[in-house]
């Protein structure tokens, strides 16, 4: 831990009040000047817009992920069938899933997949993920990873599921409670109130570490366009890539960490995670 | 017969194991000793067949010590200024010039190596290795991008092959079909691909030779301005399975024209036969001029080597004394331009065609795609600005002001 996790992340630290350019033993003090470059420049644009990519990816991921949970929880056939058939993406690398929704389904071309479909109705092709106006490149991000993701948290919310003892739905209906609406409301959500938390904290710390289906599905051997940037692509590109700016790469790495760390405490705040159920 | 206990069994598969993974850890230069000094020298992974055999045979021929060749597949770029930042990089390296490798002391000069064969490689290519005036590399080959157009279809549209931008704007639209589009540029609209073609074709360029901005200039504007253009005519193809670089649009009949590399012309010749030509990107105005970016690829030594001067005397002995191994990684396996022009003249695949063409163009019209001053860091702000100008619509002028404010600031750090 000692060497692989405090170290790195002391001497980043240290690294974010120099000029730190092509060396890791850097000799010129800056103060704050990194802090302040990065959180006026491109690296802030992209904070907001990735809180903005959090503010929506998070709760459609908890609702998918809750409503194919108790789907499939329900369902008295095959029920290991489609369990698998919605985890399955999970074990996909995001590289690939980032290929096939690029080159196959989403492919610019009049013979993709979705502009063939457009075709049957009479429409033009779309460049889905050259062209940001219309943003339609955010239908492929976001299909792309809730393609990748839901089936994680429904295995999740399944567990939180089985968790719930029958006892409760029984003494639910006998005190009158109709199946349904009324019982998942009252009895099924509060119930998984400490899955669904973990769910929310979970998806997004992984809205904001987003990479590799946005680097792959957006980024070209010349480069990553401004606009649908994560916050981690741009600091590849600006400390890790030939830049090798490690004094504002690393400034960047620690703003992103306490924004990720401020957020998630409110979160838990608001939701009430570790407090006594 | 005697038979195996499971502990033997397992011992034994063991020890072959561990004796195929320190084989796998040796030198992959087919030498089982060497003399002197070891060598270790990195390669990016070349696409075409029979480089890594080639670069390796080079490295075994070496009789003055033993070269180990790593072949770096992946992010090469990247992965080589992560190692000349620490200090487990190779001795020697292949990579194009850029100043802050000079300014952080990353590489050393190769000045003293080139002797008479100085005047051999072309200016150009050589100067695109060059800082404060010492050579850094020596260029091995030259790669070069060009707009490909297919005859028949522009003859069909009765058009002439465009030379100016206005043309090359009006024809892509007339050459647009339902089926076909007129021109591909790349799937992010030529954006990261012709920012040197776009200023240079308004007489400008990346930066002055005194190493001032050298774009904040309302012709950039203009010719940044002309790429939206285009990029809102519907006449560009966009979101091709393959990018520019591979010609897969260009001969499957998506484009009429592409902008693509010398690389591709065995692939597209196959494909259209002589049904194909090949033009620099034209110029704006008469300021301007038609442009050809060329990258050049050379041969380096890290400074922090612990031997220099054995990793330059092999640098000498393969890229400036063995013009035969030269020509040989050039045109025997891929389609590279020979960086001396002694070599160039004498490869017969380059004589005629598109690919004389192409020797013509980087010759008189030849531009360094990476220049020695422009960083990653200025490439990055000028590509955000294309992008939000071209892709966005933002407006053209307060870009590349931003940009240019960036690319000052990289410059006061260069050069104070």
């Amino acid at each position: 831990m000692l060497i692989f996790n405090y170290i790195p992340i002391g001497w980043s630290a240290y690294l974010s009040f120099f000029d730190a350019q092509g060396t890791v033993t850097p000799d010129t003090f800056v103060g704050l000047d990194n802090y302040a470059d990065m959180l006026t420049g491109p690296f802030a644009q992209s904070l907001l817009t990735f809180s903005v990519f959090a503010l929506f990816i998070v709760p459609l991921t908890f609702a998918l992920a809750l409503g194919l949970a108790v789907a499939v929880n329900r369902i008295r056939f095959a029920r290991a069938f489609f369990r698998s058939v919605f985890f399955l993406p999970t074990a996909c690398s995001y590289v690939v899933a980032a290929m096939v929704w690029k080159l196959s389904l989403f492919s610019g071309v009049r013979f993709g997949l979705a502009n063939t479909v457009l075709d049957w109705f009479g429409q033009d092709p779309v460049a889905w993920l050259s062209n940001p106006d219309p943003p339609w490149y955010w239908v492929v991000l976001v299909t792309a990873r809730l393609w990748l993701q839901v089936g994680f948290y429904m295995i999740l919310f399944i567990a939180g599921l089985q968790r719930i003892p029958d006892s409760l739905y029984e003494a639910a209906y006998v005190d009158g409670a109709k199946p349904g609406w009324q019982v998942f409301r009252h009895i099924t959500f509060p119930q998984l109130r400490p899955t669904s938390i973990a769910v929310l904290l979970l998806s997004l710390i992984a809205a904001y570490q987003a990479f590799d289906e946005f680097y792959n599905l957006l980024g070209t051997a010349r480069g990553y366009p401004d606009f649908g940037r994560p916050p981690l692509v741009y600091l590849y590109y600006l400390a890790l890539g030939q830049t090798q700016d490690y004094g504002h790469g690393s400034a960047g790495a620690l703003i992103l960490a306490l924004l990720i760390a401020l957020v998630t405490l409110l979160q838990g705040q608001v939701l009430g995670f570790g407090r006594r159920d | 017969m005697r038979g195996y206990s499971r502990r033997g069994f397992l011992g034994m598969a063991g020890g072959v194991t561990a004796a195929g993974l320190l084989a796998a850890c040796g030198s992959n230069t087919g030498r089982s000793s060497g003399s002197g000094d070891t060598i270790e020298q990195w390669y990016h992974a070349y696409g075409e067949a029979g480089v890594q055999q080639a670069v390796e045979r080079y490295a075994k021929a070496y009789d003055k010590a033993t070269v180990h060749v790593q072949w770096n597949p992946g992010d090469y770029d990247s992965k080589i200024a992560s190692a000349l930042a620490a200090s487990n990089g190779p001795d020697v390296f292949e990579s194009t010039l850029r100043v802050d490798m000079v300014r952080s002391k990353q590489i050393v000069s190769l000045d003293d190596l080139l002797g008479d064969a100085r005047s051999d490689f072309t200016e150009s290519v050589l100067a695109s290795h060059t800082v404060d005036g010492q050579v850094y590399g020596i260029p091995q080959s030259v790669d070069m991008q060009m707009l490909f157009y297919r005859k028949s279809m522009l003859q069909k549209a009765g058009l002439q092959p465009p030379s100016t931008v206005d043309e090359l704007i009006d024809a892509a639209h007339k050459l647009t079909t339902n089926k076909v589009k007129g021109l591909f540029l790349g799937n992010d609209g030529g954006v990261g691909v012709l920012a040197g073609p776009l200023l240079w074709s308004a007489g400008l360029d990346y930066l002055t030779p005194d190493n001032k901005v050298g774009f904040d200039d309302p012709l950039a504007a203009e010719s940044v301005g002309r790429l939206r253009t285009l990029f809102t005519s519907n006449s560009l193809l966009l979101g091709a399975p393959a990018d520019w670089s591979d010609p897969s649009a260009f001969v499957q009949g998506l484009t009429a024209m592409q902008w693509t590399g010398l690389w591709t012309v065995p692939a597209v010749q196959k494909a259209l036969g002589d049904d194909f030509g090949v033009l620099p990107w034209p110029a704006l105005n008469g300021a301007g001029k038609a442009s050809v970016p060329f990258g050049a690829y050379g041969s380096m030594v890290n400074a922090k080597s612990k031997k220099i001067d054995a990793a330059k005397a092999y640098v000498k002995w393969l890229w400036i004394e063995r013009g035969d191994y030269q020509q040989d990684f050039d045109l025997s396996y891929g389609f590279h331009i020979p960086a001396r022009k002694s070599l160039a003249a004498k490869a017969d695949k380059l004589k005629s065609g598109p690919a004389a063409d192409a020797v013509r163009f980087v010759q008189d019209l030849g531009k360094p795609q990476n220049p020695p001053p422009w960083t990653a860091k200025m490439q990055l702000a000028l590509s955000d600005s294309l992008n939000k100008i071209v892709r966005s619509g933002a407006d053209a002028t307060t870009e590349l002001k931003n940009a240019a404010g960036s690319v000052q600031t990289e410059l006061k750090r260069l050069y104070g």
